[in-house]
């Protein structure tokens, strides 16, 4: 019982969240902006696509800093060499599907 | 009748087939059986109580058990009735369509729900226990993660009888799993099916990757843990990486069936061969996500029955963590035929050809530990001693599937099923067997029996060989997979006949099995001591079955094999430390939400995959609140009092 008080305590002690309020504004924004150049044909393809890419990059971050308490750790930061092989494999994946379905580059889309 | 309501109930059920009908009344059988002896017995409520609303990781495991057991089963028999149908040429035992259906259901239960649901047996059955640990750092999503499992599972069943199965391969690839090709339900149950289980497959990834991090008992750092517990955080590496793919690439295919959407179609800029790919990049980590866990109970096993310390330890460590990283960097060579161009497949090729090296390392530490050891055959050393020749022919027809323009010739053949079946049941099924033999003692308080497990392994062992060895040859000979018929006089009869005799004999042993758990339920040996097998990890230091909080004071660690050093010790007559006094331990409390949770996933899965969508908002509204539920939920735990430890622990007869 003396946990679950203070759990209670915890949550009633802390305010507003203001950093939940402030992250969950900047992915709907960043959304909204991706699908609005999608939509709206705002650009040609190839800028297009780089734009929401970092758009979606940018989303990570926002989800990470704002959501994911990336900062905040105990002991070893196992989460952190987490990302880093998440990065290095994302990486691999996204650039392997391209060169792959471009078939090695012989085909331009 | 009117007509309106016998059209909707034929589209409905599956008629026409008399197996079919037979399923209908054993399932209505089988399901009436249950509900008499639950209500005869008065067990409902014992049901709801220990086992539905537990968040026990022994519990969970032992559920995960019999789930991936009662699949095995349901795998097996679709196994048997393709091996019957191609046991001859120009066989009629099973029709065209449904041939497809029963090689899809094969592959789909074989994979995602007997090969994924054993692992996490073996992960929750064993990983709190060999690190020290009360339960799993999150119980509750434990519970959740079995239910997904359970319930994609039960709904990928359904389409057995309601619907009709998926037909498209357990890859599903499109175009023909699309719409235009693939009306009806069937496919749609392949997505709902393992989108619900692969959501519970990342969460309990995620879950024995911090359990393992953080909840190991003092002074027991990463290198002291024990293998089983490495290859489990290798594959939960995997898993938290690979399975959000297919999450992805199913629901954009689901998408593509129910709202009309063009990611994978022929036209409108849809591109059939991205699916490919994307279910590659999940499904080459997820055959190392199966093996890997495997690997680490032969480790375990081999030190423990040759009576030495793992030969080799931190080399193992290394291959499994490199297998790990290099599993991602291989998937092409699913598809080299796709044509990618002469740099694409080197490129995979060479991939391929180098994560068999990490491998070829770890069978040599199994042999090496093995060398000049105190050597016990026992029913779980049998299995990993099967599991060795059988691997090493396995890798190298890999090895040799892994050469991109000799891929050409064998690409969808029979060699590569028997390839693919030599690594997956001489990998991952053998070691699962192996795991299942060694810890049923500590999960049920007894052995299986020694004598009825062995001949179970011979029959198995035998009629795998006899099995897939001609099907390499009747690969050779040009016949590929996925053919349901075949006229006489190519020289395949022989081959196809052998082979289906394996498959019984296989079968044979799977009887055996279950025959051995019957028997040993009233005649096996019981282990009064908590050590049967005179282990080395920290498992073998509880009673069997261990008290539901685990360890009543946390072992301190200063060694590899911690139990095996303790042992050593107390032989030694070297003084004992003063054990502490018990302390409140500190659980967490049972709760039905989960089992609610996963049923609304499930209504909700039904709805999209007969696009009826008031089933759908009716579950997902569910889901919402069952997770809003638990978000503003306090009354989560609870303390274990010191006098209960002391009435516990009197009674297992430990102080």
């Amino acid at each position: 019982m003396a946990h679950t008080s203070e759990g209670a305590a915890r949550h009633a002690a802390s305010g507003p969240p203001w950093m939940h309020i402030i992250g969950f504004v900047l992915s709907i924004v960043l959304t909204l902006a991706a699908l609005w150049l999608v939509l709206g044909h705002a650009m040609r393809p190839a800028p297009l696509f780089f734009t929401i890419m970092v758009l979606a990059v940018l989303q990570i971050a926002v989800q990470l800093f704002f959501f994911m308490h990336i900062t905040e750790s105990y002991g070893p930061a196992w989460h952190v060499w987490m990302l880093a092989l998440g990065v290095v494999l994302v990486v691999a994946i996204v650039a392997g599907s391209i060169w792959i379905m471009t078939f090695g580059g012989d085909v331009a889309y | 009748m009117p007509v309106g309501v016998q059209n909707y109930t034929t589209h409905f059920f599956v008629t026409g087939d008399p197996l079919i009908y037979g399923v209908d009344v054993s399932i209505i059988l089988v399901s009436l059986a249950i509900v008499y002896v639950l209500t005869r017995y008065r067990k409902w409520g014992w049901l709801w109580r220990e086992w539905l609303t537990t968040v026990d990781h022994k519990r969970i495991g032992i559920m995960y058990l019999i789930a991936a057991l009662l699949m095995l089963f349901r795998g097996g028999v679709d196994g048997l009735l393709m091996r019957t149908q191609l046991a001859w040429p120009n066989m009629h035992f099973l029709e065209a369509e449904h041939y497809n259906q029963i090689f899809t259901t094969h592959g789909t239960i074989m994979i995602l729900f007997m090969a994924m649901p054993f692992i996490f047996a073996m992960f929750n059955i064993a990983v709190p226990l060999q690190i020290g640990a009360r339960d799993v750092a999150f119980p509750y999503l434990n519970a959740i993660s079995f239910w997904l499992f359970f319930f994609g599972a039960l709904l990928f069943n359904h389409s057995f009888v309601i619907g009709g199965s998926p037909d498209a391969g357990w890859t599903s690839y499109p175009p023909l799993a699309d719409l235009p090709f693939n009306p009806g339900p069937g496919e749609n149950y392949y997505l709902l099916g393992l989108q619900i289980s692969g959501i519970g497959s990342i969460a309990t990834g995620i879950n024995f990757f911090v359990t393992i991090l953080k909840m190991r008992a003092p002074g027991m750092t990463l290198m002291r843990m024990p293998l089983f517990c490495w290859s489990v955080l290798a594959a939960c590496i995997i898993i938290i990486f690979a399975f959000p793919v297919l999450t992805v690439a199913l629901a954009l295919l689901l998408i593509d069936r129910i709202a009309g959407a063009h990611f994978f179609t022929m036209f409108d800029g849809g591109n059939p061969m991205m699916f490919v790919n994307m279910f590659w990049i999940w499904g080459h980590p997820e055959v190392y996500i199966v093996v890997l866990p495997a690997f680490g109970i032969f480790s375990e096993v081999v030190a423990t029955f040759s009576r030495k310390r793992i030969f080799g330890y931190s080399s193992m460590v290394a291959s499994m963590l490199a297998i790990a990283v290099i599993s991602y960097f291989t998937w092409v060579h699913h598809f080299f035929t796709m044509g990618a161009g002469p740099g694409v497949n080197s490129f995979f090729a060479v991939a391929t050809m180098i994560i068999a090296i990490p491998t070829g390392v770890k069978v040599f530490n199994w042999l090496m530990t093995m060398f000049q050891g105190r050597i016990r055959i026992t029913t779980p050393m049998l299995w990993t001693l099967g599991f060795i020749p059988n691997f090493a022919i396995g890798g190298a027809t890999g090895v040799m599937l892994s050469v991109a323009p000799a891929d050409y010739q064998y690409h969808n053949s029979y060699f590569l099923i028997a390839h693919f079946h030599q690594v997956l049941i001489g990998g991952t099924v053998y070691g699962m067997l192996a795991g299942m033999y060694y810890w049923w003692p500590k999960m049920f308080g007894f052995k299986l029996d020694e004598r009825l497990g062995k001949w179970a392994f011979w029959f198995f062992n035998i009629g795998f060989y006899v099995c897939f060895l001609p099907q390499y040859l009747v690969g050779f000979m040009g016949m590929t997979r996925r053919v349901y018929i075949y006229p006489p006089g190519l020289g395949w009869e022989i081959p196809n006949l052998i082979s289906t005799i394996g498959a019984y004999l296989m079968g044979v042993g799977f009887i055996l099995i279950v025959a051995d758990v019957v028997y040993s339920i009233r005649y096996g040996e019981r282990d009064l001591t908590g050590d049967p097998w005179d282990g080395r990890t920290l498992e073998w230091s509880l009673s069997s079955p261990p008290p539901h909080y685990n360890f009543a004071r946390i072992p301190r660690v200063d060694s590899r094999d911690a139990w095996w050093e303790m042992k050593q010790r107390r032989q030694r007559g070297e003084p004992m430390e003063e054990p502490e006094p018990l302390r409140p331990i500190h659980m967490p409390k049972n709760s039905g939400v989960p089992f609610i949770l996963c049923v609304a996933f499930f209504v909700a899965g039904f709805g999209f995959v007969f696009n009826w969508y008031v089933f759908s908002v009716i579950g997902l509204l569910t889901v919402a609140i069952c997770l809003f539920h638990r978000s503003f939920d306090y009354d989560t735990d609870y303390y274990i009092p010191v006098e209960e430890l002391e009435h516990h622990e009197a009674a297992l007869g430990r102080t």
